[in-house]
């Protein structure tokens, strides 16, 4: 059944903030929460009595929003903190719009805010590890089947098989979200390393190397959405809300490894609505953010949402599209490979960055301001990609489970 | 009767209300393999789930399924994140594609069923057996044994079967 976007072009982002991404905060995720949001907040120039809408997501190892907008002094006409990690952030926005054109209220501030390396660890170990395996887990944990890394190497592996995807292509993703990173003054990793540096790295689960995975990180994100008449008295440029999939699945859910093609991820089906609902095309896009977990993960989604053929992902990774200066480049942060890892949302906040030509790069700053971009993509230079007009964002979960989004230059 | 119990030291709950998986492990724990079938469509369903995916049926039944089929996918895990398996490091989680019911109700899917792969015994493999096997070798199903009420089910490569001449694995050894 087709669905239909009513509201395309009608809201938009107006601010970003976040804090350092680092291995060891040492504060709480309510006070990183409370600092991402401010940021935003000045980012955009709102004052405390213009948000009147909080969400949040997690799983169980952060804030809630009435800690965080009782620090700030907000007072909420609309919260909802949900579960979920990848994939929650388009998810959502595409939540925040209709909660807004409900009359609900008039401006959400949205955040994540993880201690990802110091407190609760996606990749499983201490305490994720040693809870009680539960009536479901025994299919999974019980067979050392449980980190993401472990979860999603079925699919990975059997797209090698199915298609010759080779180890060098895949760790592409990896070179190449190494250059964008060594040109972004926040991210963790800024060494650029090579194609050898991840084949030499060790193996955690084949076919995925230490360097084929991403980040484990500290850090507190936010992003404000409001509608586009608001957001022009604004400070900002804003990032215009073409159209969002929430959380798109393929059949079976988390039992997704039950149905079809184990390496068709739920892009494939989310391509469907989004392409639909923006009114453009994969070929129409200029910068991509495809969540990137793992290498693997941004390859499959390239693929699904109609980026290259299906099977030629390791080709796409490799041609040079997707560096900074190419076609399309993806994750010009470095993403979560070598950024940070925040469960998809600094990626929004990268391509709204690029929309607005003003990416926080070391490029020097003008008379006027305003940092002038150089275009020179050379270690620690610029990462502003010339000309960007639209952006997709593909947000991951699972093979099974996706979002997206659409933004264009407002 | 609920099942509280340990196995390779992480503990298991499944309470007593789960009544789909305490079945399966009953039956697991008498060295048989069952699967839920529906009574409307007759679909047999993997892992237990409380209505039929193919119908939307509520009702099933256990039936008596042959464990035999083709490794369509594997991962060789070299980083343990339970630490009781570091022991048996690199482990294979095998994703089997059962003969029963293969390409049904569509072409391409499967009956897909979890395990490690194990000798006859149901001991995870030794290094030796792990290089061995990869995508389209023939497994058959042994079961570990856990306490009562429960054993795991796991696949062991099938020593009556024609294996391929070389299975399928990841390039680099």
């Amino acid at each position: 059944m087709e669905t239909t976007n009513h509201l395309r072009g009608k809201y938009a982002i107006v601010g970003v903030g976040e804090t350092a991404y680092i291995r060891g905060a040492g504060r709480t995720t309510r006070s990183m929460a409370t600092e991402a949001i401010k940021r935003a907040m000045d980012d955009a120039g709102l004052q405390p009595g213009e948000v009147d809408g909080m969400m949040s997501y997690s799983q169980m190892d952060s804030t809630l929003s009435t800690f965080v907008a009782g620090d700030l002094g907000l007072r909420l006409n609309y919260f909802m903190d949900v579960w979920g990690g990848g994939s929650s952030i388009e998810a959502l926005i595409g939540i925040a719009t209709g909660v807004i054109e409900a009359g609900m209220c008039n401006t959400i501030a949205i955040f994540r805010s993880m201690n990802g390396y110091s407190g609760m660890r996606f990749g499983g170990t201490g305490k994720r590890a040693a809870e009680p395996l539960t009536g479901d887990q025994l299919h999974a944990r019980a067979y050392g089947w449980q980190s993401p890394a472990q979860m999603f190497s079925l699919s990975f592996m059997h797209h090698m098989y199915q298609y010759g995807t080779t180890p060098e292509q895949v760790a592409m993703v990896k070179v190449v979200h190494s250059e964008h990173a060594s040109n972004n003054p926040k991210a963790i990793m800024k060494k650029r390393v090579s194609v050898k540096d991840v084949l030499n790295s060790r193996m955690i689960v084949k076919p995925l190397h230490l360097l084929d995975c991403c980040l484990e990180t500290d850090n507190g994100t936010a992003i404000i959405v409001t509608r586009k008449e608001r957001a022009y008295d604004l400070k900002q440029r804003p990032a215009l809300i073409q159209a969002v999939v929430g959380r798109c699945s393929k059949p079976r859910s988390d039992m997704y490894y039950q149905h079809g093609s184990l390496s068709q991820v739920a892009g494939h089906y989310a391509k469907d609505i989004l392409w639909k609902n923006a009114d453009c095309q994969p070929e129409d896009i200029d910068v991509t953010g495809s969540y990137d977990a793992f290498t693997f993960t941004s390859l499959l989604q390239f693929e699904d949402y109609g980026f290259c053929q299906k099977g030629e992902g390791g080709e796409y990774v490799s041609n040079g599209t997707t560096r900074l200066g190419g076609k399309r480049p993806n994750n010009t942060s470095g993403g979560h490979l070598c950024e940070g890892y925040t469960h998809g949302i600094s990626m929004v906040i990268e391509n709204v960055r690029q929309l607005r030509g003003d990416v926080d790069d070391s490029c020097p700053i003008g008379p006027d301001g305003k940092r002038q971009h150089t275009h020179d993509y050379r270690e620690g230079g610029c990462r502003q990609q010339p000309g960007v007009e639209l952006t997709a964002n593909l947000g991951w979960a699972t093979p099974g489970t996706g979002s997206a989004m659409v933004m264009t230059k407002g | 009767m609920s099942i509280n119990t340990h196995y390779l030291d992480m503990p298991i709950a499944i309470e007593d209300l789960d009544q789909e998986n305490l079945a399966y492990f009953k039956h697991c724990a008498n060295h048989q393999f069952h699967l839920q079938a529906c009574t409307a469509c007759q679909q047999l369903r993997y892992p237990p789930t409380t209505a039929c995916p193919f119908c939307a049926h509520l009702g099933s039944e256990w039936h008596p399924v042959e464990g035999q089929g083709t490794v369509c996918s594997y991962e060789e895990v070299h980083h343990a994140i339970q630490p009781a398996f570091k022991p048996f490091l690199p482990y294979l989680v095998l994703l089997v594609e059962l003969d029963t019911q293969k390409d049904q109700p569509r072409l391409g899917d499967a009956l897909r069923v979890m395990g490690n792969l194990t000798d006859p015994q149901g001991r995870l493999a030794v290094p030796e057996v792990v290089k061995q096997v990869g995508i389209g070798s023939r497994v058959r199903m042994v079961f570990t044994e856990v306490d009562q009420g429960i054993a795991l089910p796991q696949w062991t490569l099938d020593e009556t079967a024609e294996q391929p001449a070389k299975p399928w694995r990841y390039i680099y050894e």
